[in-house]
């Protein structure tokens, strides 16, 4: 956020936004089947490359987008929140799959119920697993955010999840 | 409906076979704990049985057996379906070891022979251990690290019996019949 | 290597070895796999497999839910073949309920069984040539998985987690283009795997990684319970689909590649050659397929479009439609009372009725009702089952307790590479650093199946 934008310092921004959002360095955080598709949508049918995102980074420290694909259990939630740690701002996070969005169909002692409740969540991909269609349409949105960031700010505070959630 | 298997193991240790049955062609035999690994043992090396693939190693907790929910209003007309002529069904299957918590079942098979056998060792719940097969099997290793893991059933003599699949925070043993499908012990964020 | 020099005695060096974190978050660990090794320079002396971090509660879910309600759990066990697995636990709640599915159903399942095969053989040979370097040939594979995957929803409706068997037969039956598009399909799944052997089987950077690294003997590999190419790559011959026979395939003529060494090399051979086996199955088997019902049969009624048989049935007015038969395509679920022969199993206590009768007439009503409202549903004998079926990793053995209660009690799955993990820390002790890469990626773990 600005304290007095001008014109040109906001155009400032807007360029370095899309040249962000087009040189995306992800890092898969793979786990599971979800993982599956996401290397179809990387490969040759459905390329993400022509997205600016075709590269990943195998490590934290050099990648901007946390790509969370696949069920999170509670064994590997503090391994997540390293990873999270350990990448540097500005970072974003996808949450690939239902399981990573709310838990999917594993509502028992092992699975984390969305991860949101461990690390801050930009984009959310449903689908058990999403398309790559679906993909590449979750990929497009946080582009948008990542294209209006210096403008319009980091992501909003999230809403407080309840204590305990009844069906 | 006796067979070579069966038989074979109830000449050699009659005093330890306390059942066996052949429910839908497998062959099964229910076995004193004390026995297992004079057992397993023979079922190894004897040449006529040869078993030399340890299949699996799993357990089952039978206190809720019987116990499910209360069936709906006209449910009982639903009768399990019979078995059709293809599979003779002249051996029932004899039920769960009375008044006796777990059993653990292993799998066997021969590769040269191509038969397979399952052993059922019923277990108690106080004193829940077995004498373990590492020293005959090297897969009897994680399977049994996972049987310990689940249900909370030592194995004697075992190099490393250590939870598997759960970490070593977590209390409790999820398969049991009294864990509760999602109570979780989170390490970091909430429960939720 | 860590050296330590004291002041006093600068010639006497300390040596210890380094412990190495091959964490969970890796590439090359496929996710979620932790191997904590103990090196001495380049050379490993002991290896720690720590698994676990995706397990899921696939048996403890399996006590909740109904028998056909685990379908979509044993997808994603192992989730690149999900149709073995569908295919294995139906089989083995089939055995329990004493039921035998139509011969066309069979061979459905066959069929479908070793397109996931191919698909999984493509996905672990791919992988692991992108971990050494070889990202093309990774490429090439996808490439061809993608013209497997869309063979497979065009029959099931999803590419990947397909839920496509059910206790008593499967969901719907193959569309009539199917074996057309299955032979184009095949044939550029030829050519990808023509490239890709030209561009590894002799390549020599391939060859000196591949071949000597990752050698298990062949009474190690029974000790540890080890199946499937895995297996066979040391030259012990044995595979479910033959020794002990299910399904249709004693029917179906194919060949299973055994190797000679037991290294990483042969088991890539036997994975390519596996992967022509399996489609010289499928074609095998839709040339002998039995013929499925014609859409419209003429002999039990006149055809009505099925939209108009639902607005009509909702409306009450079940004269027009009593013996007809709807048109519908032969992929929706449900479809047809022409189709049901052909894809089901005449046990009105296991299978859902046609729609047409389920909206026609009370009979079919009741067994709608009987099957699917909660409280009641299929309710197999008490009894234990086991039966193994051919996965793409070796023995995949389902073993089922159930108490005649409308959900299982007991389903333990037997997973394969669960095996090949265990005698992990024994294959790689003795090897160098870099041989982790290319016998983890022949090892093939899937952790949904591994970790369940």
């Amino acid at each position: 956020m600005q304290n007095n934008p001008s014109f040109l310092t906001t155009r400032l921004d807007k360029a370095i936004g899309w040249a962000q959002k087009y040189s995306i360095f992800q890092y898969p955080f793979v786990t599971a089947c979800c993982g599956m598709e996401y290397m179809a949508t990387a490969c040759s049918h459905y390329d993400v490359d022509r997205f600016g995102a075709g590269l990943p980074r195998f490590s934290p420290r050099q990648a901007d987008v946390l790509f969370v694909v696949g069920t999170i259990s509670h064994k590997m939630a503090p391994v997540l929140n390293r990873i999270y740690d350990q990448m540097a701002d500005p970072k974003w996070v996808v949450a690939f799959g239902v399981c990573t969005c709310t838990g999917g169909f594993y509502d028992n002692y092992a699975t984390v119920m969305g991860i949101d409740t461990i690390i801050p969540v930009d984009v959310y991909i449903p689908g058990c697993p999403p398309r790559p269609e679906m993909v590449l349409d979750g990929l497009m949105k946080l582009q948008d955010k990542i294209q209006d960031h210096r403008v319009n700010g980091r992501r909003s505070e999230p809403e407080p999840r309840p204590e305990v959630f009844e069906v | 409906m006796t067979s070579v298997l069966i038989e074979s193991v109830t000449d050699r240790f009659p005093d330890a076979v306390s059942a066996s049955h052949a429910y839908r062609g497998d062959q099964t035999v229910v076995v004193r704990p004390e026995f297992l690994l004079e057992i397993a043992r023979f079922l190894k090396e004897d040449p006529a049985l040869q078993m030399n693939l340890l299949v699996d190693v799993t357990a089952v907790d039978y206190s809720a057996f019987g116990k499910g929910p209360a069936p709906a209003f006209f449910a009982s007309s639903g009768v399990a379906v019979k078995p059709s002529s293809q599979i003779q069904d002249e051996d029932p299957w004899p039920g769960p070891p009375e008044k006796i918590r777990f059993t653990v079942v292993y799998h066997f098979y021969s590769i040269q022979h191509k038969h397979r056998l399952r052993l059922v060792i019923p277990v108690e719940e106080t004193e829940a251990a077995l004498d373990s097969l590492t020293t005959l099997w090297a897969a009897a290793d994680w399977l049994e690290r996972e049987v310990w893991d689940m249900y909370g059933i030592r194995f004697n003599g075992h190099p490393n019996l250590k939870r598997i699949l759960m970490y070593e925070e977590f209390e409790g043993y999820p398969l049991r019949k009294d864990y509760p499908v999602n109570k979780r012990q989170p390490l970091i964020g909430p429960v939720n | 290597m860590e050296t330590e020099q004291t002041a006093e005695k600068p010639a006497e060096l300390e040596i210890r070895e380094m412990m190495l974190n091959i964490g969970p978050a890796h590439p090359a660990m496929h996710g979620i796999i932790r191997l904590v090794v103990n090196l001495d320079g380049e050379q490993i002396h002991d290896a720690d497999v720590e698994i676990g971090f995706l397990h899921r509660g696939f048996e403890k879910m399996a006590e909740e839910v109904d028998y056909n309600g685990i379908i979509p759990y044993t997808d994603r066990l192992n989730y690149v073949s999900p149709l073995i697995n569908n295919m294995g636990y139906c089989m083995a709640v089939e055995k329990l309920l004493g039921i035998s599915v139509p011969q066309r159903c069979h061979y459905i399942r066959v069929i479908l069984s070793e397109i996931s095969r191919i698909g999984d053989h493509l996905t672990c040979v791919g992988a692991t040539a992108m971990e050494l370097g070889a990202f093309s040939v990774f490429l090439y594979m996808i490439k061809a998985r993608e013209f497997l995957w869309e063979l497979v929803e065009m029959v099931t409706g999803a590419r990947m987690t397909v839920s496509f068997c059910r206790v008593g037969g499967v969901k719907a039956d193959l569309p009539e283009a199917f074996p057309g598009d299955c032979a184009e399909a095949f044939k550029e799944v030829r050519k990808v795997i023509a490239e890709s052997d030209g561009l590894l089987t002799r390549n020599r950077i391939f060859v000196d990684r591949m071949d000597g690294t990752g050698i298990i003997s062949a009474e190690d590999a029974i000790s540890y319970g080890i199946t499937g190419p895995f297996l066979r790559s040391t030259g012990v011959e044995y595979d479910v689909r033959k020794d002990c026979p299910y399904s249709v395939y004693d029917q179906l003529p194919f060949d299973v590649p055994v190797g000679t060494r037991g290294d990483n090399m042969d088991r890539y051979l036997v994975r390519m050659e596996e992967m022509e086996q399996s489609m010289l199955i499928v074609e095998a088997a839709l040339r002998d397929i039995p013929p499925g019902e014609v859409l419209a049969n003429p002999e039990t009624g006149r055809p009505i479009p099925a939209a108009q048989m639902v607005d009509l049935a909702k409306m009450g007015e079940i004269e027009p439609i009593s013996g007809g038969c709807a048109v519908v395509g032969p992929t929706l679920e449900g479809s047809g009372r022409a189709q049901r022969s052909s894809i089901a199993v005449d046990e009105k206590r296991v299978f859902l009725p046609p729609k047409e009768d389920a909206y026609g007439n009370i009979e079919g009503l009741m067994q709608q009702f009987k099957l699917v409202m909660l409280g009641h549903g299929l309710r197999p004998p008490e009894g234990e089952v086991y039966f193994p079926v051919e996965g793409a990793n070796g023995e995949l053995g389902y073993y089922v307790v159930s108490d005649g209660a409308s959900s299982a009690y007991r389903v333990r799955v037997r997973p394969p590479c669960f095996a090949i993990m265990s005698a992990l820390s024994m294959l790689l002790e003795g090897e160098m650093l870099a041989d982790i890469v290319p016998t983890f990626g022949s090892v093939n773990m899937i952790g949904g199946e591994l970790d369940r």
